[in-house]
């Protein structure tokens, strides 16, 4: 859980009010996230970025197996959302909103929901 | 601190709590008994029978899944319906409900237990009522405690507005849909408050099967979104509330397309674009609060909250401009007509046509609800004192349905739960309070003090129901030690002193004293519990029970007398007519030609061709000369009505007419209009004073073609309209009557061929009858012969 600093490119000088607010909010996310999160966001990333792709190609080229691109569209979102809510349950400083759920259960139900999930997509991919 | 009533003291915790659980088991299993036991009037009374007209098309559904297996019945095309275009069937139903007969018929075949097909869909109903009941538990106690929860069960399981909807033989999508609908409900409570993912994927999962058995899906997937957005305004965003929202809207959307009859409505229709904007806004709600633990400005604060309103503003554009282009099919009229009570009477009168889209009248409401309906009230103001996550979800349930069930009766059924789990709160807060023996520590207190008059102050005290008032004067002083020790138990009463009392007051002791006062209160709750159940009791056996197919009257002497007009009419045709032979009635009657009598017929009760309908209604409503070219053309070899005027049926298809005329005139205004059938004086008449064109109009004819013979000479009455039928009934030349049921309430009509001879049936007729031609016309005959 230690908060494992990973040098960011910044300078090594912290957040200060003559910074931009971007480069604030990067600089306490980096110094203040654990890994574990991090992992997570990273999958959160990658699955907005799919998701955006696939969005883009139904805008642009064609919707047309629409359920296809539903089922694809939704698996991402859908992953999103559940790793988000993972994200969230796991989060230390998010401990006692979440009396009842310990990161392990939060793991088993993210795992629960992605299966069901898939099972959907799976089914509609046709 | 002193007890009204002594309690066992020897009674470990932990005897207590087990011995209250086995007491709540028994108690729930005695519910559900109740529940399953006064559905069952209908089997007792009449037979094990489907009842009225959808739950005739679910049946046959169903037996096409228990005979032919789950594909066959996917993509099941009916060719006999809507004859001659046929109905694709899979593609156009919510197959839950047949989906679950059909798993509970191939577990007990499993099991070698050979159950008719027909038992389960009859007693599917009061099956799921005790699950609802259960449902109902769980969420209620959710909301307050176990005897809140046992007390709304109770009130779920036999509440007549409920029991209308679920009686054995009422095999329709609401049977099963009320238990799913409060399960899924439980499970977003359960989800909410727990910040699970479990139980959002559960609650998607149910919400699934919700949408598979019943098109009120529509329900769940806006009051969700409904209550999650008043959440988020309260300014009760949680993480909690992201998770439980998140997971049930991302799976529960997907799973929800799976339905075919569903497809892509979710992406594309308005009614479901509200989930749609709740989810974004969470979505967006949620990363500023993640970007707000690690930035502490708070003007960047304040500049995320400004983006989260323009995001919402340009969201809001976005749908609008959607809608607009077209992506986003607009609002359907069965959904305005929920805000506009008159809209579909004037666009869609098909939908107004039906008996349950009608507003509700007051007395349905103390009919279905009884005692419920007023305790209603204090039940949704008591959610208001603790306001928690799911209290505000209560308030908007009970807001909502209640708007609900004044547009449209067959809503009531929605109602139905909120109002027993806000009853159930009130009631069961009521019985805390006057169970509870601790009193309040006025006379302990007082005692001690050694005044000469506090024993004389707190003895009318213990003696009236609302004692402070009696023993204010008098305690003055002694009432502020008091109020420290005063227990925090008598939550109701207390409040109600404390809003009756002046404000001086508030600081005496306040509570319940004594046991008469208990005794009074309990008496008299217990008196409307016990009226209640006498209450559904009478109402389910006299008015609910019924199954519409087979009417029941009392003889003379009181005992029943059994009216089997439909069964008889329907076999008639399944032994006498090829099977092939296409039957014209008006809508209502179709699931039930279809599945009593296996006969192709023109339209059903799944109203999904308005032109359809409306051809048939124009059938209905013309003349012989005009309607027979639409017999011919439909292949129509029978036509049914229903006619009620020799015994006194109301439904019959008479009253129904001016329907039929309005829904041919919305396709047909220059042949049809509606005010031809009145007489002059705005009147509708069947008697000497109809006018010619009501007297002319196929149904008419139909309806009372040899009736006054019936009389033998005297003055033929019509016992519904309460009429006198001219004496002189009307002719039929293009169709035969092919049988009339024994107390005339259906009567069948075959179509005549053409006349061999070429002649026109009229003609034809008048010849056969004996009468002569006119001399004018001479030459058509010889023509024809050659």
């Amino acid at each position: 859980m230690a908060p494992t600093k990973t040098a960011s490119q910044a300078k090594p000088r912290t957040a200060s009010s003559q910074q931009s607010p971007v480069l604030t909010l990067w600089n306490a996310y980096n110094e203040t996230t654990s890994t574990r999160l991090k992992t997570i966001d990273a999958f959160l990333v990658f699955l907005m970025l799919s998701g955006i792709i696939q969005f883009l190609y139904c805008i642009l080229v064609t919707n047309f197996p629409f359920n296809a691109f539903l089922a694809g569209f939704s698996s991402c979102v859908g992953q999103f959302v559940l790793a988000a809510s993972l994200r969230s349950q796991v989060n230390p400083a998010n401990k006692n909103e979440f009396k009842e759920v310990s990161p392990e259960r939060a793991f088993a139900d993210f795992a629960l929901g992605s299966i069901v999930l898939h099972f959907f997509v799976y089914n509609f991919l046709g | 601190m002193p007890l009204a009533y002594s309690l066992p003291s020897n009674l470990s915790p932990a005897t207590v709590a087990n011995t209250s659980s086995l007491l709540r088991i028994i108690a729930l299993s005695l519910i559900s008994g109740a529940a399953i036991a006064s559905r069952l009037f209908a089997v007792i009374n009449f037979e094990s029978i489907i009842h009225e007209f959808d739950p005739w098309f679910n049946y046959r559904a169903t037996k096409v899944l228990a005979e032919k297996g789950f594909y066959e019945f996917w993509n099941w095309f009916d060719p006999t319906a809507w004859y001659p275009l046929g109905r694709v069937v899979g593609g156009t139903i919510y197959p839950g409900l047949m989906a679950t007969s059909g798993v509970i018929y191939n577990v007990l075949h499993a099991l070698h237990l050979p159950v008719d097909i027909r038992n389960i869909c009859v007693l599917l109903a009061p099956g799921f009522s005790a699950l609802t009941a259960w449902s109902t538990y769980m969420f209620t106690k959710e909301m307050k405690d176990e005897s809140a929860g046992l007390l709304a069960a109770a009130f779920i399981g036999i509440a007549p507005g409920y029991i209308s909807r679920s009686v054995a033989g009422s095999y329709d999508n609401e049977a099963i849909a009320i238990f799913l609908l409060m399960f899924t409900f439980y499970c977003w409570i359960k989800a909410l408050k727990t910040g699970s993912a479990f139980f959002g994927t559960l609650t998607a999962l149910f919400y699934f099967y919700m949408v598979a058995a019943w098109g009120g899906y529509a329900f769940i997937t806006n009051m969700i979104p409904l209550h999650a957005l008043t959440l988020i305004l309260m300014g009760r965003f949680s993480s909690r509330l992201y998770v439980a929202y998140s997971s049930w809207y991302a799976i529960g959307t997907l799973s929800s397309m799976q339905v075919p009859f569903v497809g892509f409505q979710p992406v594309r229709t308005s009614e479901h674009m509200a989930a749609l904007g709740v989810f974004g806004l969470l979505q967006i709600v949620a990363f500023a609060g993640m970007v707000r633990t690690h930035v502490s400005s708070k003007q960047f604060q304040s500049i995320l909250y400004s983006s989260v309103i323009v995001i919402g503003l340009v969201g809001a554009l976005a749908f609008g401009g959607l809608t607009y282009k077209g992506w986003i099919a607009p609002w359907t009229g069965r959904f305005y007509s929920l805000w506009d009570t008159g809209y579909a009477k004037k666009y869609i009168p098909i939908i107004a046509s039906v008996s349950e889209h009608q507003p509700t009248a007051w007395p349905s409401f103390f009919m279905d609800l009884q005692f419920l309906i007023f305790i209603f009230p204090a039940g949704v103001v008591l959610c208001f004192r603790e306001l928690r996550d799911e209290h505000v979800f209560v308030i908007i349930y009970a807001l909502v349905a209640s708007y609900f069930a004044g547009v449209m009766v067959r809503l009531m059924l929605t109602l139905t739960p909120v109002v027993c789990v806000a009853a159930a709160v009130a009631f069961s807060s009521l019985l805390d309070t006057y169970l509870d023996p601790v009193e309040p520590a006025v006379s302990e207190a007082v005692v001690p003090s050694t005044e000469a008059d506090s024993a004389a102050a707190a003895s009318p005290a213990s003696g009236s129901s609302l004692g402070t008032d009696a023993a204010a004067p008098a305690t003055g002083k002694k009432a502020k030690k008091a109020a420290a020790t005063e227990s925090s138990a008598s939550g109701l009463a207390s409040g109600l002193i404390a809003a009756l009392s002046p404000s001086d007051k508030s600081s005496k002791p306040r509570g319940i004293f004594g046991l008469d006062t208990r005794s009074l209160v309990i008496f008299n709750a217990f008196g409307m519990l016990l009226f209640f159940v006498l209450h559904c009791t009478y109402v389910t056996s006299s008015a609910y029970s019924s199954p519409s197919v087979v009417l029941a009257s009392t003889n003379p002497d009181g005992s029943q007398h059994i009216i089997d007009d439909f069964r008889e009419a329907y076999y008639w045709l399944r032994q006498n007519t090829p099977e092939d032979a296409v039957v014209m009635s008006w809508w209502d009657y179709g699931y039930q030609i279809a599945g009593m009598a296996d006969r192709p017929t023109l339209v059903d009760n799944n109203t999904w061709n308005n032109t359809h309908i409306a051809t048939v209604g124009k059938a209905m409503s013309s003349t012989e000369e005009v309607a027979y070219p639409i017999l011919r053309k439909h292949d129509v070899e029978y036509v049914l009505v229903i006619f009620g005027g020799l015994i006194g049926y109301s439904g019959d298809d008479i009253n129904k007419f001016l329907w039929m005329v309005r829904i041919a005139q919305g396709v047909w205004p220059d042949e049809i209009q509606e005010p031809n059938y009145f007489t002059p004086k705005g009147e509708y008449r069947i008697d000497d004073a109809a006018p010619a064109t009501m007297k002319e109009s196929l149904m008419y004819k139909m309806s009372y073609y040899r009736f006054a013979e019936l009389f033998g000479g005297q003055q033929a009455v019509d016992r519904v309209r309460g009429q006198q039928v001219p004496k002189t009934g009307p002719t039929l030349d293009h169709l035969d009557e092919a049988f009339t049921s024994e107390n005339w309430i259906v009567r069948i009509y075959q179509v005549k061929k053409e006349d061999p001879l070429g002649r026109d049936l009229k003609s034809a007729n008048a010849f056969e009858q004996g009468k002569k031609r006119k001399k004018t016309k001479p030459l058509a005959r010889r023509k024809a012969v050659v």
